[in-house]
């Protein structure tokens, strides 16, 4: 039995109120406007009055148009059928693609229990090498990708979308530029990678409420590969994005705002969707990687702040590179003891080595003197902010270990570089 | 008969509900779905409509679904077999949920806290005929390494007699152990387990106490300068990253207690994990048993439904004040209580209520400092003394301590282990700032000696940032060598190696006994020509001191290191060591 009714009493943004019976929180409507149709989802009981959010907007919305409930909550089709393909945020087809319809799974279920989950144990390789030499990554890890508005976010996103050593890639596009997304769907073709990929896509002109639904959907078509023993890294661009758009339906709704105009529960809702991340034992995983575009640069804006108390490390993107003094992958420890004996060593080593030369770098900036020592750094920080922290280098870790040898052995003596003995002895490259 | 109710609206997870009969406020009720009863509270009551907040996830719920009401409180059972147990806020037992449902955690299954088919050895200790109140012991049963005393439940008020007692044996905790007879006759059957509700702190106990004894946490920097009593409270606020949460399972793997439950609250699920997976290997020093022995945990991470996470505190405290009623001493570590603040901002956001301060509830500090004060150390009524330790960690928005929830717990702690992003940037951990934190208990090593290596650090830190400004260059040797001692301080004793196995953890003796050492090095006066030499000086006298951390104490390598030390000094002394020595006994004569 389906439910429809003819008489919308409110008309807010992209909230519609209507009085029903028996409906239930969560369930989904479609509503047939001269625009076509749209899904909306019940945000609000009260009594007999029913508020929905519509996915497409409240716009060229009339009170009169026909709202029918579907007596079910938001799903999405999941099969093999998924790979490859493109949808929008409310999981219809943007690739011209068939609709898929069979296998409805729903979205936004419970959470782990926390007694099932295992310490992260595996390593993923990214081939770039401030990732998986100094801050590698970890299956079930998940980590925002901090950054400023103008940085190449995006590019880095899509370099590991080809590299990484995973069976799956779902990429969840929250208000991503037309622009960006074409070259997302451009970049992975032409690596090849698409037919591994599942978009997830909400465009910056598609409506707002599609950009809350690409989390969710997007996670939850990765558990259930997760569960079938696939190992899924989950990309999303834009999760500031998804903030906004969170706190734009609080404000339609009169919600008390509470720190900078986002609504109180922020973090539990961005935590619900972090959380996702886990290793299934005997079974695949789910890895996410969020960009998270800082307003301002500033760190301690509601969206990055509540982001770094949810991840397990982040990664600093500026000018152009992955800071390697903000960045942190908190799990690190746990994967970068059995990759290589020199591989903790040569991690820490160099980042100290780095470190004195920024020092220099400041020293010389302010008209000191440059000792013997300080040239040596120099030459040290131009070839490591070269060869091994731009983004465009591309090397497997074994090889990127290698490379840093190299660079260590052409600015300094063993001694110098405060490394054990029995390292230099084993990886100094013999002239 | 049991009240019942309509729901009338649903808001997240805020249901409104018309009843008829009699709510209490507080009183658990079950939202009845077609397969599933969802957990719920009562938090407010208008005329006819009761607000409750639902500890489930809410999707499916709607207008018109039936109500069932409990008349009871949200309540924990207490019993023996809590130790060892992981539960989620609402005291349901999460491996034993995992059986059941596996990955995921379904909503509305709820399990028995307490295993009911477990058998355990009672031991009798009243006899027939005997007065009881509530609180005393009516027998004993091992836990663990425990001896669990089996109480008059605490929620019988009166006088009773003692009609009929178990005979010592084995029974679960359900079964009837003995039968109370109240001053009109009526007779209360009781067995080993009973509820309690979460909101109300267990009263029974002669008095309160005030907390002088130090609670040992092996942690240096908390030991010597910043202590803490047992039965006090303290709280660990600082921004994400600078190692909270490491420094949380540092206390609940050395402090010295009996007991130490953690309430995992809002956090992330991978750091519970941790805990979890490595507790049951460590072995607890002190008993050599496993670490999981003497701990419980209380898991609602960030993903769970966020009314239990408000419900889970409350949980854990009242667990804690449980076994404080036998004469033990509890830790309870509640990371992070920020999120718990959160909670109750959601509730209250979602009630409409007036925002007070980033539209956190106005009741805030209130609660925060009820929440607090059910800490303390206190003597039962049989005389044993036993305590709880309350610390919170707080997650502070942006990293700015003037936010409300930071300062509402400021305002009740007894110590403030202030986490600072510069110390954790510059790895020196544990990254509690030694100059804006504070402690109002008394520690265990002297309070002047104390006094004297705060100050030394001051001047380090003054002389530092004139540096700043001027320069080494503009910097006097004695200052310079100030900076130096106050480096050196640092480095050596605040700072610890949390993956050393003898540096993890410092006891009480040694740090009373390298603290004294450390003083003399700060206090000595030393010859040293210029800023160079000074520099390498002290780099040799660090590189030996960290190397004194890493050897166990009363071994060879101990003494031998030490006597290298302190030649070391003597060399560089302006005075002979005998002198240095009858200085510092004079400075810190009692």
């Amino acid at each position: 039995m389906r439910k429809i009714y003819n008489r919308i009493e409110e008309i807010k943004g992209n909230v519609i109120t209507v009085r029903a019976g028996g409906i239930k929180y969560g369930e989904l409507a479609e509503i047939t406007s001269a625009h076509g149709k749209s899904l909306a989802e019940v945000i609000l009981l009260d009594g007999d009055k029913v508020s929905l959010q519509v996915f497409s907007g409240g716009r060229g919305i009339s009170t009169g148009d026909e709202v029918r409930f579907l007596s079910r909550s938001m799903m999405v089709s999941f099969s093999d059928n998924l790979m490859g393909r493109i949808f929008d945020g409310s999981g219809n087809p943007r690739d011209n693609g068939p609709a898929l319809e069979e296998n409805l799974i729903e979205i936004g279920g419970p959470s782990v229990n926390p007694a099932m989950r295992i310490i992260p144990r595996n390593m993923i390789r990214t081939g770039i090498p401030m990732i998986d030499l100094f801050n590698s990554l970890v299956e079930s890890q998940k980590l925002p990708i901090f950054s400023t508005s103008g940085e190449p976010y995006n590019e880095l996103l899509a370099r590991i979308a080809m590299q990484a050593e995973v069976d799956l890639i779902i990429l969840g596009g929250c208000g991503l530029k037309y622009d960006d997304y074409l070259f997302f769907k451009e970049k992975l073709e032409e690596g090849g990678s698409l037919s591994r990929s599942i978009f997830f896509v909400h465009t910056a002109s598609d409506p707002v409420v599609e950009c809350l639904m690409v989390p969710d959907i997007s996670l939850a078509v990765a558990e259930k590969f997760a569960l079938n023993g696939k190992k899924v890294l989950v990309l999303i661009s834009d999760m500031t994005n998804f903030a906004d758009a969170m706190k734009e339906i609080a404000i339609t709704m009169e919600q008390v705002p509470s720190n900078r105009g986002y609504p109180g529960d922020l973090y539990s809702q961005l935590a619900s969707r972090y959380e996702k991340a886990v290793d299934f034992e005997g079974q695949g995983s789910i890895t996410i990687l969020a960009v998270t575009t800082m307003p301002g640069d500033d760190v301690t804006h509601p969206v990055p702040d509540n982001t770094g108390y949810i991840t397990e490390g982040q990664f600093y993107l500026s000018n152009g590179r992955i800071e390697p003094f903000g960045s942190l992958s908190r799990l690190k420890q746990l994967v970068n003891d059995d990759t290589r004996d020199d591989h903790r060593s040569l991690m820490d080593g160099m980042i100290k080595l780095y470190a004195s030369y920024k020092e220099t770098l400041e020293k010389k900036s302010m008209g000191f003197r440059m000792s013997d020592w300080d040239d040596k750094l120099l030459k040290y920080g131009d070839l490591f902010e070269n060869e091994l922290m731009d983004l465009s280098v591309n090397i497997p870790l074994e090889k990127a270990l290698d490379k840093g040898w190299e660079i260590l052995a052409d600015c300094f003596t063993p001694e110098e570089t405060g490394m054990r003995t029995g390292l230099t002895d084993k990886y100094w490259p013999k002239q | 008969m049991a009240t019942t109710g309509k729901v009338v609206g649903v808001n997240g997870n805020l249901v409104s509900v018309e009843f008829e009969g009699d709510v209490l406020l507080n009183e658990v009720a079950y939202v009845v779905l077609q397969e599933k009863r969802l957990k719920s509270e009562v938090i407010r009551i208008k005329g006819k409509i009761a607000d409750m907040q639902v500890f489930e996830i809410i999707k499916g719920v709607g207008i018109g679904d039936k109500v069932e009401f409990t008349g009871n409180m949200l309540s924990v059972a207490l019993g023996p077999g809590l130790l060892r147990q992981i539960f989620d806020g609402l005291q349901n037992p999460l491996p034993q949920l995992a059986e059941k449902c596996g990955f995921f955690l379904d909503r509305g299954v709820y399990l028995d806290s307490i295993s009911s088919e477990k058998k355990w050895e009672l031991t009798p200790r009243a006899k027939t005929g005997d007065t009881v109140r509530r609180g005393d012991t009516l027998g004993t049963v091992p836990e663990g390494i425990f001896e669990h005393k089996v109480m008059v439940p605490f929620n019988l008020y009166s006088t009773y007699k003692v009609k009929s007692i178990a005979d010592k044996g084995e029974y679960t905790v359900k079964q009837q152990i003995a039968e109370l007879e109240d001053e009109d006759g009526n007779v209360i059957p009781v067995s080993m387990v009973f509820e309690w509700p979460v909101k109300k702190a267990v009263d029974v106990y002669k008095e309160r106490l005030k907390p002088v004894d130090p609670m040992v946490s092996q942690i240096r920097i908390i030991d010597t300068l910043f202590p803490v009593a047992l039965g006090g409270t303290y709280c660990i606020p600082g921004p994400f990253g600078a190692g909270k949460t490491v420094l949380q399972q540092l206390t609940s793997r050395y402090a010295d207690v009996d007991i130490v439950i953690i309430a995992a609250c809002g956090e992330r699920a991978g750091e519970v994990v941790e805990t979890l997976r490595e507790f049951p290997e460590l072995t607890d020093p002190k008993t050599g048993k496993s670490l999981m022995e003497r701990t419980v945990i209380i898991c609602n991470t960030s993903s769970m439904p966020v009314a239990a996470r408000e419900a889970s505190v409350y949980t854990a405290v009242t667990i804690a004040e449980y076994y404080r009623q036998m004469g033990l001493n509890v830790l309870l570590l509640a990371d992070s209580t920020s999120r718990w603040a959160q909670a109750m901002r959601e509730m209250s956001g979602r009630l409409e209520e007036i925002p007070g301060e980033e539209a956190f509830p106005a009741y805030l500090e209130s609660v925060i400092a009820t929440f607090y004060e059910r800490a303390g150390i206190v003597e039962n009524m049989d005389g044993s003394i036993g305590s709880v330790t309350i610390g919170g960690t707080v997650s502070p928005a942006g990293g700015n301590f003037e936010e409300p929830v930071t300062q509402a717990t400021l305002k009740v702690v007894g110590a403030f282990h202030g986490l600072s992003r510069e110390r954790s940037d510059a790895r020196r951990y544990p990254a509690i700032h030694p100059l804006d934190s504070w402690s109002k208990y008394a520690g265990s090593v002297n309070a002047d000696k104390a006094d004297f290596a705060r100050n030394a650090l001051f001047r380090g830190d003054e002389v530092s940032q004139m540096m700043k400004v001027v320069g080494e260059e503009g910097t006097s040797n004695e200052d310079f060598i100030q900076y130096l001692k106050g480096e050196f301080l640092d480095s050596v004793y605040l700072q610890q190696n949390a993956f050393d196995k003898v540096d993890a953890s410092t006891s009480k003796e040694r740090q009373k006994y390298v603290f004294d050492k450390l003083l003399l090095i700060i206090m000595s006066n030393l010859a040293l020509s210029d800023k160079d030499e000074a520099r390498s000086f002290f780099n040799q006298l660090r590189q030996k001191f960290l190397d004194w951390n890493g050897s166990a104490m009363d071994t060879e390598e101990f003494r031998k290191t030490e006597a290298e030390l302190m030649d070391m000094v003597t060399n560089k002394s302006s005075e002979p060591m005998s002198d240095l020595i009858e200085r510092f006994e004079k400075k810190f004569a009692e």
